[in-house]
């Protein structure tokens, strides 16, 4: 894989203020923030969907319960790869039944992680409804999904991959875009 | 790491990470048991056919349930009253099978290596429900899933494993798996059914109960097969259950919090006496539960169809 | 007429171990020349410089197969595998199908050794009839009609009084009785050696004891009858011990391993190879090397191949369900050589084990020697031939041998039976038809 061209598309700073905004659009659509439930996509999702907990109990001071889903056992892709990676963890310790549930991904790419993950919620109940939060929307759709709220639209190639580093520190995270890396699913 | 292995057809040749591995997985899997819809679709498409020599029930029932969970297509085929007794060799009954184009085959035998040698034979992925008294790997990673369940680890745990030592395969593929992760184990059996050689696994032997127990962790009762008796490994049912069952003064000797396990089916008041069957520390049915969610693993693992 | 020339000729049952010029003229011996090769010799002169010329070697352990079971092998392929091997003479065992309890079957082989064979073949009769372990075969019917020996091979004698009978009855006519040593009650359904590697595997074990107490009981019975006992395939310690014992108590008794029992240990089952499952099964180290010093020491007398064939069909199965036993035909005089290297034995030894003795126990009058007026039969041997046994070179019909595959030093370049070229790898050295 080349390093480069690695290109700072957000930093710390610039990821901060991207997801303050999805919070603002959450709440406003959904008119605050009674009935919403969190659920990040693991594993690139969780540390997201944490931050806009986080983001609307300072707003409505409200704790808004929050889960995660694999969506490994639900991929389109087993066993393509010859080989099997670790299983992730579900955990959505409540219910999502007439829940507005608002799934929360790193990068919207082909679409087929959301579909997974749809079924996976489909799996625990039966919420109100869907929505769809993603911090970056790098394009390349291959199914009819679209999110609901996006931090950022990057027009990509499909040779390029769109990092996004959310370990530590929220001041620490930031999303890149590598040039020339080799074609990869979502 | 990633999982590239084709098949399980013993832990003699697993790696401690491996083992870690099938067990991290297994948690995952637990997970959609305890949901209202107890089914993910990962396996939709794949077949995964029990191929059964030997009669079973829990075993194979086990696997169809994992199977089905993970939306396998589960199909049973018991030879035991099918063409091996027509005089069709194993080979050519597995060959059979495997033309329908399985995923993994689940094959039971009671010949020891059986499913070593059809793993040569065929290209479908083999997971050993038992191969005579070779390995039960399956087996053994249930139970190591239920001791890290209830004792969160299992290094420097004393673990008694009591009864038929020499016929079991239960035993050996324990030995394999608790052995690798550090647990000092004790063989207790008749000296008929517990060969010296066994010292060579590094388990201590002993032919008295009562030094097996005291101070365990975990005891193991094997099931003791009632037609050995036959061939005169020990002299009467009546004695070996004196002698090498376990019942309350004898677990009495054990740690405070020890737990009870057995592979079933028990033969009650022969190896384990009826009230501790059924006590709080018996973990026997939550073996049968752990056994659910390691084998949705290992299916899961193997379908990832390493070449 | 055939001159082989400048050959370390080797002949244990003369003494003879010098380089010299062997003369073979109407199918026997005509004897050794020193010195230069004779001028003009009118005949076909084999080059043997470096090599060595031996008695045509004699494997008194083989099963043909014939009649009965023709597509595991028979009397024409199993001969031509002799032949490739360096053998002149072989003694095949009586579970055919029928069993050779009778003159006619026994005249059967011989006729058809005669017509197919490349190598002379002796057949061994059984015991009882129908190796069924009843009642005594006709000896002395069976004997007249070609038979040079009794046994039951494959199937232990579990009757002693039956034992001691047939033991008595035939000491008169002078041949030995050649026994497979097992107390079945005690192998119990044994597949593999009891020991680690059985346990470890969680195959039935059969235990040494279940072949040392049936060998020390036909000890006794030899003892107590005066008759004359050969013990089949040894293949554990207590077993060799036994025999020294009944050869130090001066008793009538001889024995026999196989290559594979001083060559592979129970660690060869490893994958379940059902390549190394034959009875008595690979025993552990301590036992292998017993079986070394016994040759060594010569409390064991010859070695034997136990050639088993079978079909792909009875092997490629579970172990416990596979059939017994491995060719040995090509492989047990390379295997044999192996044990002159680093001077374990000494060559003369090597050959006597594999010709003299043989022919000695069996009474093979004109086998197992090149004195004058034996049969032309002659084996030479490449000592540092380096060759891998593959699956092709296999002249059986079976190829159940775990050695295939494997690297091996020293074997025979020519094999000659009663003046017939019946193998040969050396160039312009035809084969007869």
């Amino acid at each position: 894989m080349r390093k480069t061209g690695e290109k700072i598309i957000l930093d710390g700073k610039g990821v901060e203020r991207v997801l303050t905004r999805l919070t603002h659009e959450i709440l406003e659509k959904n008119r605050g923030a009674s009935d919403i439930v969190l659920v990040g996509v693991a594993l690139g999702g969780v540390p997201l969907s944490e931050a806009i907990r986080r983001n609307i109990k300072m707003i409505e001071g409200v704790d808004v319960p929050a889960g995660f889903v694999d969506i490994t056992l639900y991929r389109d892709d087993l066993g393509k790869s010859g080989y099997q990676t670790r299983l992730k963890r579900t955990e959505v310790p409540f219910s999502i039944d007439d829940k507005r549930v608002v799934l929360v991904d790193d990068v919207l790419y082909t679409g087929r992680t959301i579909r997974a993950a749809m079924d996976a919620l489909m799996d625990l109940g039966r919420p109100k409804n869907i929505q769809l939060a993603v911090l970056i929307d790098r394009g390349h759709r291959e199914l009819p999904i679209r999110a609901d709220y996006v931090g950022r639209n990057v027009p990509t190639s499909r040779t390029e991959e769109v990092k996004v580093r959310v370990e530590g520190a929220p001041e620490d995270w930031k999303v890149v875009l590598n040039e020339g890396a080799p074609e990869k699913g979502e | 790491m990633d999982w590239r292995r084709k098949h399980v057809l013993g832990l003699s040749d697993f790696r401690p990470e491996e083992i870690e591995f099938v067990v991290d997985t297994a948690r995952s899997m637990e997970e959609v048991l305890t949901r209202d819809i107890k089914k993910v679709p990962a396996l939709r498409g794949k077949t995964v056919v029990n191929l059964f020599f030997e009669p079973s029930t829990r075993t194979r029932t086990s696997f169809e349930i994992a199977g089905k969970r993970l939306s396998a297509d589960v199909v049973n085929f018991s030879s035991s009253v099918s063409s091996q007794s027509k005089g069709e060799t194993l080979l050519d009954t597995a060959r059979n099978i495997e033309a329908m184009r399985p995923s993994i085959l689940v094959i039971r035998h009671n010949a020891s290596g059986a499913v070593q040698f059809l793993s040569r034979h065929l290209s479908c992925s083999i997971i050993n429900a038992g191969d005579g008294s070779n390995e039960h790997p399956t087996q053994a990673l249930l139970d190591l899933y239920t001791i890290l369940k209830s004792k969160g680890k299992v290094a420097g745990l004393k673990i008694a494993i009591v009864g038929d030592i020499l016929h079991s395969r239960v035993a050996r593929s324990n030995l394999h798996c608790l052995g690798k992760l550090g647990a000092t184990l004790w063989l207790c059996g008749p000296a008929t059914l517990l060969p010296r050689e066994m010292a060579r696994t590094g388990a201590t032997l002993t032919n008295d109960i009562r030094e097996a127990v005291r101070d365990a962790d975990v005891v193991i009762m094997l099931r003791i097969q009632l037609e050995r008796q036959k061939s005169a490994y020990f002299p009467s049912i009546r004695e070996y259950s004196l002698k090498y069952g376990l019942n309350k003064d004898i677990f009495a000797l054990a740690k405070e919090d020890a737990v009870i396990m057995h592979p079933g089916p028990i033969n009650r008041g022969v190896e384990i006496s009826n009230d501790l069957a059924d006590c709080s520390r018996s973990l026997i049915l939550d073996q049968v539960n752990s056994g659910v969610a390691v084998r949705m693993a290992l299916l899961y693992l193997l379908a990832g169809g390493a070449q | 007429m055939m001159l082989i020339q400048g050959g370390r000729i080797i002949d244990p049952a003369s003494g003879r171990d010098e380089v010299g010029h062997l003369v073979l003229k109407d199918g026997m011996v005509e004897g050794v020349l020193q010195g230069d090769p004779p001028a003009g010799f009118d005949g076909r002169i084999v080059d043997a410089g470096g090599k060595w010329v031996v008695p045509g070697l004699v494997d008194m352990h083989v099963h043909l197969r014939d009649p009965g079971y023709e597509w595991k092998e028979d009397i024409r392929t199993g001969t031509a595998a002799a032949a490739a091997g360096g053998f002149a003479s072989v003694a095949c065992m009586a579970n055919t199908q029928p069993v050779n309890d009778s003159p006619e079957v026994t005249k059967y082989i011989l006729e058809k050794a005669r017509r197919e064979g490349s190598a002379d073949v002796f057949p061994v009769a059984a015991v009882s009839r129908g190796l069924e372990g009843k009642e005594m075969t006709d000896f002395a019917e069976v004997a007249e009609a070609g038979a040079v020996a009794f046994s039951d091979d494959g199937k232990y004698i579990a009757n002693p009084l039956l034992m001691r009978r047939a033991m008595e009855y035939a000491r008169p006519f002078g041949f030995p009785i050649l026994v497979h040593s097992e107390d079945r009650d005690l192998t119990a359904g044994g597949a593999a050696n009891e020991g680690w590697t059985a346990i470890r595997m969680g195959i039935p074990g059969a235990p040494g004891a279940a072949e040392e107490v049936a060998i020390a009981r036909d000890i006794l019975i030899a003892r107590q009858t005066g008759g004359r006992l050969h013990l089949q395939h040894i293949s554990t310690k207590m077993g060799v011990e036994l025999l020294r014992m009944a050869k130090k108590a001066g008793l009538s008794v001889t024995g026999e391993t196989a290559p594979h029992y001083f060559t592979l240990t129970d660690a060869a089952l490893e994958g379940y190879d059902t390549n190394a499952k034959m009875n008595p099964p690979l025993r552990g180290e301590e036992d292998r090397m017993a079986i070394l010093e016994g040759l060594r020491d010569g409390t064991i007398d010859a070695i034997a191949s136990d050639h088993a064939p079978h079909d792909a069909f009875v092997k490629e199965c579970e172990f416990a369900a596979a059939a017994n036993g491995i060719i040995g035909l090509q492989t047990s005089l390379t295997l044999t050589l192996g044990l002159a290297e680093g001077g374990k034995i000494a060559p003369s030894r090597i050959v006597e084990l594999l010709s003299a003795a043989p022919a000695r126990i069996l009474s093979l009058r004109g086998k197992g020697t090149l004195a004058r007026g034996a049969d032309a039969d002659v084996a030479v041997i490449d000592p540092a031939a380096e060759w891998e046994f593959r699956a092709q070179d296999v002249r059986s019909k079976s190829k159940n041998s775990p050695f295939l595959g494997w690297k091996l030093r020293g074997r025979a370049v020519l094999t000659v039976c009663r003046g017939f070229v019946r193998h040969s790898t050396i160039e312009g050295v035809e084969a007869d038809a």
